[in-house]
């Protein structure tokens, strides 16, 4: 087959990047395999050729680290032996064309990261975003990907604990689906993908290779035009039971002693697990298709390789072990063949029986990838968007029905309807169940707990991309302290529109260097990610939206706290400072429809006192609840915090005269979302241990009231019995879904 | 004593009903792979939750085929206890050990949450350390609890005191509001006819800890080692 300009083109490359394949193939022009290779392998997806070079700024050293971004998933050490893996990865493109396929291979892909890596999963997190409410895919799309992901993780038996949902007209043409696997291991049985010892075999193991999903990778580095749905072939179908039997099969597999290195194969199958893997040992590879099982007949090389069909995975094992590790895997069912070796040519070599259908260097399919610097610029417009006049923004005249309206928003309003259909008990270790503001998840055998959050304000990073980053970071890193866990790392999956668009990569910039320096600040190094770009439809981007995973380590798990108000009678601790801000709050939104002003600033230092200090006060007992206050503000957290669901219970709070400063406008107190604030409850005899700690810590402090009653009374501007605050924060999305 | 645990290929809550068994309770427990023959030595084997064979078909549907099947329908016969919950309840009326089938829930949705049970006859192996009308909070977790039968066979559980568990309200009314997933006369757990056998949808496991909400489940498995010791 000749390869014209149009062939080029249909594979995603540029003249340029064709040229660059036949230099690197020593002159000689590529074969229609080859090039279909090429094409994933340098896709956006795979090679991260706009990102690359800013996301080397991020900070991914620390004391726990035991392995950093650039395998399957990150480790890092909890002591005792034991090390956690995690990771965070987009399936954004194939949910919009077909939401419960697309977010339940999303899950099955996260899962495949972090049990390659020898760990066993333990949770799943997720963040979702979708169109405003009224645009009419959104409710299609919210149940659909709900769907996909419970269908696939409740299958596979982990728990889905946390995440996040979220509602905004940027989305109307790309959702986001966000998926994380938490997963725990022993430190000293960490797997790699790794295809190192020439003559050792390479297995491939699970479902056979059909002909879906072919160009995934690159439909996934691709803007969407009208008609996204013709699309709808390069998805991929899941079979959560056939990873179910993957999982169970590798982790026996992993207690052996035959495994040199492994990979799953997630985007572009095939070519990138075994190419990777190649690439990390400095070694080459021989593969035969003919070899590789198949669900249909007459599949071409090409299809082959390049095929996406799920649960599939690539083992280089010790010569001589075959047989061994093939009986494990046909104990639970599952197909394993050899299908080629490890070489020293440091080339990939393709073979269908003695032909060889394709010949390529490693280095040049991996190191040599094409790497731009695309040009960046701050938008003109943001100056504008950045200006709020806080005198054309009228006070409410009932802030009883402002406060409802909040509760109201699909941003706020509960995600019971989405929790409810993930099984997030099973495994018996969830200590914290999804609603409070991290989930936590005991290890068994240990008193050790984990406590984990995902989180991003987009609206915040559409008005300044490096605070909204930075916030995204320290958000997520709150949650975790206020469950009492120390945050001890994080992983991000970044989302954005096209970079070949400057102001999309300025946007691209500031996010990361907004993570960088929350990331140093806080001691949180992100360990691994994903970057999915090109999340734009018909010429409108999404919002920019850096989500961040923070992992968090509680010592001892009897000391666990939720943001659930407990006991009549105590008292309640606002920590940290109300400053007038209104920017990019949701209150904004929902009164006046504006995404406008500055975003709240961020005082790291500031942050992190507040951290230190709301663990030091849960660890030392004193504490009944923990709420960080962030979208909706403070009216909002109080509200929450006195839904608890075994049973509600109301406050009366007064901050008028707190830390306030003087002119503080009332809808800015109640409902402005300042940074690095948190409310506590205790007893009123642990008042001053707290106080101590406050004040040792250099963090604002001041009791505003008092848990009791049936009602949600503040500073005399609120008053609302618990009952009606229930009803409309509960059934918002019932009744929008319905 | 000595729990056997069944292991099917897709069971997932495995791991769970041995933690149940040999850390809470403090018993014997060993896992029994789905294509064993022996069950020498157990006292009480629990089919565990999970979706055993992806339950694409049917739930239950293949896992009624498994080799093990023959010898736990042996072991039952002769009057060993079996414990079925939720996927292990569907299985064990796949294959006839208990009467009636578990349909589609009513709202077609998977869903996870405490819900209310009312004890409905503590005369069991099972329920013995509970009393009559005692009302528990223990999770459910399916999408396919719609217990059905038809109504002869409701005639005869009623009867028989095989009808063991409803779902109910706080305050231990059974009726619609309480009912999670359509189930026919709000039926969350029953018995064969010779009490030996008992099959429930809400997972007794799941509550057995105080630090993970609730201990309502406890008392199942207290019976049980309490008949057998």
């Amino acid at each position: 087959m000749k390869i014209t300009d149009d062939t080029i083109e249909e594979h995603g490359l540029t003249r340029q990047e064709y040229e660059r394949i036949v230099d690197g193939l020593g002159g000689r022009e590529p074969n229609i395999t080859e090039l279909g290779v090429f094409s994933v392998m340098w896709s956006e997806h795979c090679s991260y050729k706009s990102s690359r070079i800013h996301l080397k700024k991020l900070p991914s050293e620390g004391d726990c680290v035991i392995e950093g971004p650039g395998e399957n998933a990150g480790v890092i050490d909890i002591g005792d032996g034991l090390a956690v893996a995690f990771k965070m990865e987009s399936h954004n493109h194939p949910s919009f064309i077909e939401p419960f396929q697309g977010a339940a291979t999303g899950v099955g892909g996260i899962l495949r990261d972090v049990f390659t890596m020898g760990a066993r999963p333990v949770a799943l997190l997720n963040s979702l975003r979708f169109g405003a409410p009224e645009n009419a895919k959104t409710a299609y799309l919210l149940e659909g990907a709900v769907a996909g992901i419970a269908g696939y993780g409740n299958c596979m038996g982990i728990p889905t604990v946390g995440g996040e949902v979220a509602f905004h007209e940027s989305y109307n043409g790309n959702c986001l689906v966000n998926a994380m696997t938490v997963g725990v291991l022993k430190a000293d049985k960490i797997f790699k993908g790794n295809a190192s010892g020439i003559g050792n075999p390479v297995m491939y193991v699970g479902s056979r290779t059909g002909r879906d999903g072919i160009h995934g990778a690159t439909m996934a580095s691709d803007v969407f035009g009208e008609g996204g749905e013709e699309r709808r072939p390069t998805v991929q179908v899941g079979d959560p039971f056939t990873e179910k039997l993957l999982l169970e099969a590798c982790l026996e597999v992993f207690k052996t002693d035959h495994v040199v290195g492994v990979q799953d194969m997630g985007a572009a199958g095939l070519t990138s697990s075994s190419i990777e893997m190649a690439s990390r040992a400095g070694t080459g590879i021989d593969i035969d298709v003919k070899d590789v099982p198949r669900r249909e007949e007459g599949m071409t090389p090409y299809e082959i390789l390049l095929s996406e069909s799920q649960e599939r995975m690539l083992f280089v094992l010790k010569i001589g072990s075959e047989a061994a590790v093939r009986e494990i895997f046909k104990k639970w069912d599952l197909e394993a063949v050899v299908i080629g070796e490890v070489t020293g040519t440091g080339r990939v070599i393709i073979r269908e029986g003695e032909e060889v259908v394709a010949d390529m260097p490693v280095d040049t399919l991996t190191d040599a990838a094409p790497v731009y610097n695309r040009p960046i610029k701050r938008p003109d417009s943001q100056d504008e968007l950045n200006r709020l006049d806080m005198d054309s923004i009228s006070l409410p005249t009932d802030y009883n029905e402002t406060l409802l309206s909040l509760l109201a928003s699909l941003n706020i309003a509960s995600k019971e309807w989405v929790y409810e259909q993930y099984d997030h008990m099973v495994r018996t270790d969830t200590l914290v169940m999804p609603g409070s503001d991290a989930a936590v998840v005991r290890i068994k055998g240990t008193t050790k707990a984990l406590a984990m959050s995902v989180d991003c304000n987009s609206r915040y990073c559409y008005l300044d991309p490096f605070t909204g980053a930075a916030i995204a970071v320290a958000e997520a890193a709150r949650n975790v302290s206020v469950s009492g866990a120390k945050p001890l790392a994080i992983t991000d999956c970044l989302n954005f529109g096209n970079p070949e668009r400057p102001e999309v990569m300025w946007q691209f910039e500031q996010a990361i260097l907004g993570i960088r320096e929350a990331s140093l600040k806080l001691g949180v190094p992100v360990i691994s990610g994903n970057v999915s770009l090109y999340n734009e439809t018909s010429g409108t981007a999404i919002y920019p939206t850096p989500t961040i995973g923070a992992v968090g380590l509680i010592e001892d798990s009897l000391k666990v706290t939720t943001q659930y108000f407990k006991d009549a009678g105590d008292v309640i601790v606002l920590l940290g400072e109300n400053l007038e801000e209104l920017g990019g709050s949701e209150y904004l939104k929902v009164t006046r429809g504006l995404d406008k002003g500055m975003c709240p600033v961020l005082d790291l230092d500031k942050e992190l006192a507040l951290q230190e200090a709301c663990r030091e006060a849960i660890l030392s007992g004193i504490i009944k609840s923990a709420h960080d206050i962030s979208i909706g503000g403070l009216a909002v957290a109080i509200a929450k915090s006195a839904l608890n669901p075994k049973g509600a219970v109301g406050a009366e709070v007064n901050v008028a005269d707190s830390n306030t400063k003087e002119g503080i406008r009332n809808d800015a107190l109640l409902f402005g979302e300042t940074q690095s604030r948190v409310i506590l409850t205790l007893k009123e005899s642990d008042l001053e241990a707290l106080s101590v700690i406050a004040k040792a810590n250099g963090v604002p402090f001041k009791a505003i009231g008092h848990v009791g009653g049936d009602r949600l009374k503040i500073n005399g501007l609120i008053d609302i019995p618990l009952g009606e605050v229930s009803l409309k924060w509960k059934s918002m999305i019932k009744n929008f879904v319905a | 004593m000595k729990f056997g645990i069944v292991v099917f290929p897709g069971s997932n809550c495995d791991h769970d009903c041995y933690h149940a068994a040999k850390h809470v309770m403090g018993q014997e427990a060993e896992y029994i792979w789905h294509k064993t023959t022996s069950l020498k030595g157990f006292d009480c084997i629990v089919f565990p939750g999970g979706f055993s064979y992806g339950d694409y078909l049917r739930t239950g549907a293949i896992a009624k085929f498994s080799p093990v099947l023959k010898e736990i329908k042996k072991f039952a016969d002769n009057g060993g206890l079996v414990l079925g919950i939720c996927n292990g309840f569907q299985i064990l009326c796949e294959t006839g050990l208990l009467p009636g089938v578990l349909m589609r829930n009513s709202g077609l949705k998977f869903i996870c949450k405490d819900v209310g049970l009312r004890v409905e006859n503590v005369n069991t192996p099972f329920t013995k350390l509970y009393e009559e009308g005692q009302l528990l909070d223990i999770p459910i977790a399916h999408a396919d609890g719609n217990y059905f039968a038809d109504a002869e066979t409701l005639k005869s559980l009623s009867g028989n005191g095989q009808i063991i568990l409803r779902y109910a309200t706080k305050d231990g009314d059974v009726d619609a509001s309480a009912n999670p997933n359509g189930s026919v006369g709000n039926i969350a757990g029953i018995t064969n006819k010779e009490k030996n056998v008992f099959g429930l949808m809400p997972h007794p496991e799941r509550a057995m800890e105080a630090s993970l909400g609730g201990t309502d489940g406890y008392a199942f498995f207290e019976s049980i080692v309490k008949v057998v010791s």
